[in-house]
């Protein structure tokens, strides 16, 4: 076989039209619901589909380029939302002005320390040093030191959460944050691609869940950096807010950087997409066997494309906490964060990076708009049931109606895999002679 | 009426058809033996027979009744034992529980089948409690040929039984695929040593590229001169 | 002495509770994985569906147990788990098999898996409500204390009634599942599909039939887990959450489709749970005199806090794909 380059020969132009009617739909529907709930609630779903289609296409990278399954999207999406809060939250000065810094300092350089030295007793075996005898004094000296650090910092972390509250920001821009957001959901992939992308892809999904619920615990219970349940706001914009220009113009502008953010995204997606990078990654999903025996570097390229996908979703995430101008550990739910944006990928077309936005801004119109729908068809249930057969509708009517959507999201998932597993705009895929 | 018959059967796999058109019956009671060069769909022809791949045209009669296409586990109930060249054990049963796996659709003759198998593979009693996985090649060929006797098969296929096996072993198979032949088994096997299988063979086919070449009597096909030129290297 | 009974209490006594039905759990998950491939993300919540069944069934008959001085939900779970079972096999039929006809990779049918989930997830919210209800509708909860005949020894020894049930069912279910698996012949089937599925087939063997005795076991076993831990704690909704990464850790370190390691991973997980969140410097205490000061000074001696509890079985998982992808027990597939 020659390379790639050559016998790759373009799909025959033809016209979008499955593309135009669906995006037609979409613009009407986006206009029917301005019409109905008003520009400024508009305008805010537009803005958060926007920060959900910059998710799924992280996600659509992962699952539809690479075919691997990340299960844990909202662990990502907390770090970046964590990053946005504490780059741009103004500086805490009863934390600054006070000695809790110079001690903080001294725990994080005790925890350096004891890193080293844990890593330095593991390798006492090039000394000479017996293997079983290595382990034993790496495994104590691990366990010992690290019962000295944990006491020392939950000493500091407490003088913080009563003297300071909390740390603080650090006042910078927010964009400071989304990129540091990105750059820090992009490390904890690596780290969790690093040990799971060369074993069967269901480790993958459950590490991430995993990742996802310790990064959620951490960030819930560390008062001292993130305040906890108490929650941090506001968070302030890369645009003029809502108390300079009123909500509708505000969030239009926040709107514009948005789209500004998914157009270079989408841009720089589709050249790799089409690049001999891209091609690559698709060849290992098709078909591994033929591709690692072409020498190809599998795991390497896998590596690299679920870190992208983790940088995406840190990224969308810290623009997304931005925009809700609150951050709030508790507010991170796999429902919203994970499935939400499963669902967006697979019936866009996983793959497809036009029928992933499309995917994220309809599903996301679906799921708001189905809230109200939700409560109104359990009324009328309630009413009926009530008026024929005088049932007592239990009082927490409401929070149950609701659950009916996460059955219906589950229902959803299932019903494409098994009938559009390709979802509505598929992958296009050249034609190789 | 032969009692496995297959007429002109065309197959293979993904689109891509390996067998085409191939003719092959056996009567009851015989040996049959498939050999050829790699590549000739030798194997792919057994496993058509056996309901592991998709018959496009063509079929395959057992006792005049059509069979391709019917699950394989419909097929041992109809009196046909299978043995595949490779992972043809349960790694981690038992030889016993391999055994007994055999008989899975007539529980009631486990004891009785367990008795004779132990008799006939007689190293497989001692080692009946070892997980077979742990067996040398040749006595896991014995537990595999023991699984797919316990169902008491009217015909047996085996799959390149002697694949891979130490001389001493492969001449102790071919003396036992005789003994099953004339227990009352019918027989289709494939075989790389072609020589070997021929002659203790009723019937012989030899395939090239998915299409009968020569088909005759065992003794007649090692006597042809065109045949042991192209196909028994000399 | 006393610390020595608090330290039973708290690790023995919990990490056994909490290792039992880890086990259970991850013998269900490994089952699956053994014969149809793919990690079942929805056994979390068929455990709450078979918890919530005998919630239900307690809560329309409560006074079925008084007759034979049996809690009355422990008379329900018989029922529960054939319920559990029909459901189990009803979810393959409609939205698993179709999928494995077409052939699909394992990873997908991960995410419809996860799909079910929140199937089941919404379902149970929306009869069950979204908050905690004890499983003891009728009956008390008895708790023994057991003082220990030791002089100086305040503390008791305290179990309760759904700890015993719970230990006895749980080693009732093992030998039973033993039994099945290494005497039955449906048993011994499901080892061989699990070993070589075309083999198994082409023995005779009718793999549906083996697909559907793994979810009639699966769900069955997941009816008792989840209904012993709601009898321990109280049933919630959201029970699957907590039990899914303790679960799939103790059947990944048990080595995937070997349901003796799944068991020894449940116990494993269980105990490295509560290990590390008790709290060491209780057992310090009665040296506190002669220990160095800034060590009896040390208040808190856990490894985690309870709320990082999760960070545990992550760990463990972690831990054993880095060193030892193949689990403890030499698993079949990784």
């Amino acid at each position: 076989m020659s390379t790639t380059r050559t016998d790759t020969v373009a799909a025959p132009r033809r016209f979008p039209l499955r593309e135009v009617i669906l995006f037609v739909a979409l613009l009407a529907a986006v206009l029917g619901v301005y019409a109905m709930m008003g520009a400024a609630y508009s305008t805010r779903m537009l803005v958060e589909a926007a920060c959900y289609a910059i998710l799924a296409l992280g996600l659509t990278i992962q699952w539809g380029y690479a075919g691997q399954f990340n299960a844990g999207v909202m662990g990502f999406v907390a770090l970046g939302g964590f990053c946005a809060m504490f780059f741009s939250v103004p500086v805490n000065d009863a934390f600054w002005d006070s000695e809790l810094p110079g001690q903080l300092a001294v725990v994080l350089a005790y925890i350096v320390g004891a890193v080293l030295v844990v890593f330095g007793a593991s390798r006492l075996d090039r000394l000479g040093v017996p293997k079983t005898l290595r382990t034993v004094i790496t495994v104590a000296l691990a366990v010992v030191l690290y019962m000295v650090v944990i006491s020392a910092f939950r000493e500091v972390a407490g003088q913080i959460e009563s003297r300071a509250g909390f740390v603080g920001g650090l006042g910078l821009p927010p964009w400071v944050g989304w990129i540091v957001g990105g750059a820090l959901a992009g490390g904890v992939g690596y780290f969790i691609g690093n040990i799971c992308l060369g074993l069967r892809s269901d480790y993958l999904a459950i590490a991430t869940i995993g990742i996802a619920e310790i990064i959620k615990a951490f960030l819930k219970n560390s008062d001292w950096l993130t305040r906890g349940t108490a929650t941090v706001s506001p968070l302030p914009w890369p645009v003029p807010g809502p108390a300079e220009v009123g909500f509708t113009l505000a969030r239009a502008l926040y709107l514009s950087v948005t789209a500004v953010l998914i157009a270079a995204i989408f841009f720089l997606l589709h050249r790799a997409y089409h690049a001999p990078w891209g091609r690559m990654i698709r060849a290992i999903r098709d078909n591994e066997v033929s591709s690692a025996a072409m020498g190809k570097s599998i795991n390497r390229r896998r590596l690299e494309i679920f870190v992208l996908g983790c940088i995406l979703m840190g990224i969308g995430g810290a623009v997304l906490a931005s925009f809700n101008s609150l951050f709030d550990p508790q507010g991170y739910l796999p429902l919203n964060h994970t499935f939400l944006v499963l669902v967006m990928v697979i019936l866009g077309g996983p793959g497809n990076n036009l029928g992933t936005i499309f995917g994220a801004v309809a599903v996301y119109i679906i799921w708001l708009m189905s809230e109200p729908l939700a409560l109104w068809l359990m009324e009328l249930a309630v009413h009926f049931g009530e008026g024929a057969f005088g049932w007592e509708a239990p009082a927490s009517m409401d929070s149950r109606a609701l659950q009916a959507r996460v059955f219906v999201i589950g229902l959803l998932i299932t019903l494409v895999l098994r009938f559009a597993p390709k979802g509505l705009l598929p992958e296009k895929v050249k034609h190789v002679d | 009426m032969p009692l496995l018959d297959a007429r002109d059967v065309q197959g293979g796999y993904g689109g891509m058809n390996i067998l085409n058109g191939v003719d092959m019956a056996i009567e009851a009671d015989e040996i049959g033996v498939i050999v050829g060069p790699n590549g000739a769909g030798k194997s792919t022809m057994l496993k058509a027979v056996f309901g592991l791949l998709q018959v496009s045209q063509g079929e395959v009669l057992l006792r005049g009744e059509p069979i391709h296409n019917l699950p394989p586990n419909r097929l041992v109930q109809k009196g046909m034992g299978f043995v595949p060249q490779e992972y043809n054990v349960f790694p981690s049963l038992s030889v016993k529980e391999n055994l007994q796996m055999g008989a899975y659709l007539k529980p009631g003759s486990v004891k009785r089948m367990l008795e004779r198998i132990y008799e006939f593979f007689p190293p497989l009693k001692d080692k009946r409690h070892q997980p077979a996985g742990e067996l040398s090649g040749g006595q896991r060929q014995m537990v595999a040929m023991g699984r797919a006797l316990m169902a008491e098969p009217e015909v047996l296929l085996l799959d390149e039984p002697t694949a891979g096996l130490s001389p001493r072993y492969m001449n102790e198979i071919f003396a036992r695929v005789k003994e099953i032949n004339a227990a009352g088994v019918s027989i289709l096997m494939v075989e790389q040593n072609a020589k070997q299988a021929l002659a203790i063979a009723d019937k012989g086919f030899v395939l090239a590229a998915g299409q009968n070449r020569f088909t005759d009597t065992g003794a007649a096909l090692l006597a042809d001169p065109e045949v042991a030129k192209s196909f028994l290297g000399g | 002495m006393n610390e020595l009974v608090f330290f039973i209490n708290n690790v023995v006594i919990a990490g056994s509770v909490a290792g039992s039905i880890y086990a259970i759990g991850a013998v269900g998950v490994t089952l699956i994985f053994s014969i149809m491939r793919f990690a079942h993300f929805a056994h979390g919540d068929m455990m709450t569906f078979g918890a919530f069944m005998v919630l239900l069934l307690t809560t329309l008959f409560p006074g079925a147990g008084n007759a034979i001085g049996v809690p009355t939900p422990l008379i329900m779970l018989p029922l529960a788990m054939a319920l559990t079972a029909l459901l189990a096999v009803g979810i393959d039929r409609a939205f698993y098999k179709p999928l494995r006809a077409h052939g699909v990779k394992p990873i997908v049918m991960v995410i419809a898996s996860l799909g079910v989930t929140l199937m089941l997830q919404g379902l149970i919210r929306l009869f069950a409500g979204t908050g905690g209800e004890s499983l003891y509708v009728d009956d008390r909860k008895e708790i023994f204390r057991l003082t220990v005949p030791l002089e100086g020894v305040r503390v008791p020894v305290v179990i309760t009634e759904p700890q015993l049930y719970l230990f006895a069912l749980t080693l009732i279910s093992v030998v039973a599942l033993h039994f099945f698996l290494s005497r039955s012949r449906l048993g011994k089937a499901m080892r061989a599909m699990s070993d070589n599925p075309p083999l198994a087939q082409a023995s005779g063997i009718n793999t549906n039939t083996i697909v559907a005795v793994t979810w009639v076991l699966a769900g069955g076993l997941a009816a008792i887990a989840g209904t012993l831990l709601s009898l321990d704690v109280t049933f919630k909704p959201d029970l699957s959450f907590f039990l899914l990464l303790p679960i799939f850790a103790a059947a990944i370190v048990g080595g995937v489709g070997h349901p003796y390691g799944a068991i020894a991973g449940g116990f494993v997980v269980g105990f490295a749970e509560t290990l590390a969140v008790f709290n060491w410097g209780i057992l310090l205490r009665p040296f506190r005199d002669s220990l160095p000061e800034w060590l009896a000074q040390a208040g808190n001696l856990a490894f985690v806090g309870t709320e990082y509890k999760i960070v545990v079985p992550f760990f463990i998982l972690v831990a054993i794909l880095v060193w030892r992808p193949t689990g403890l027990f030499k698993g079949k597939v990784i």
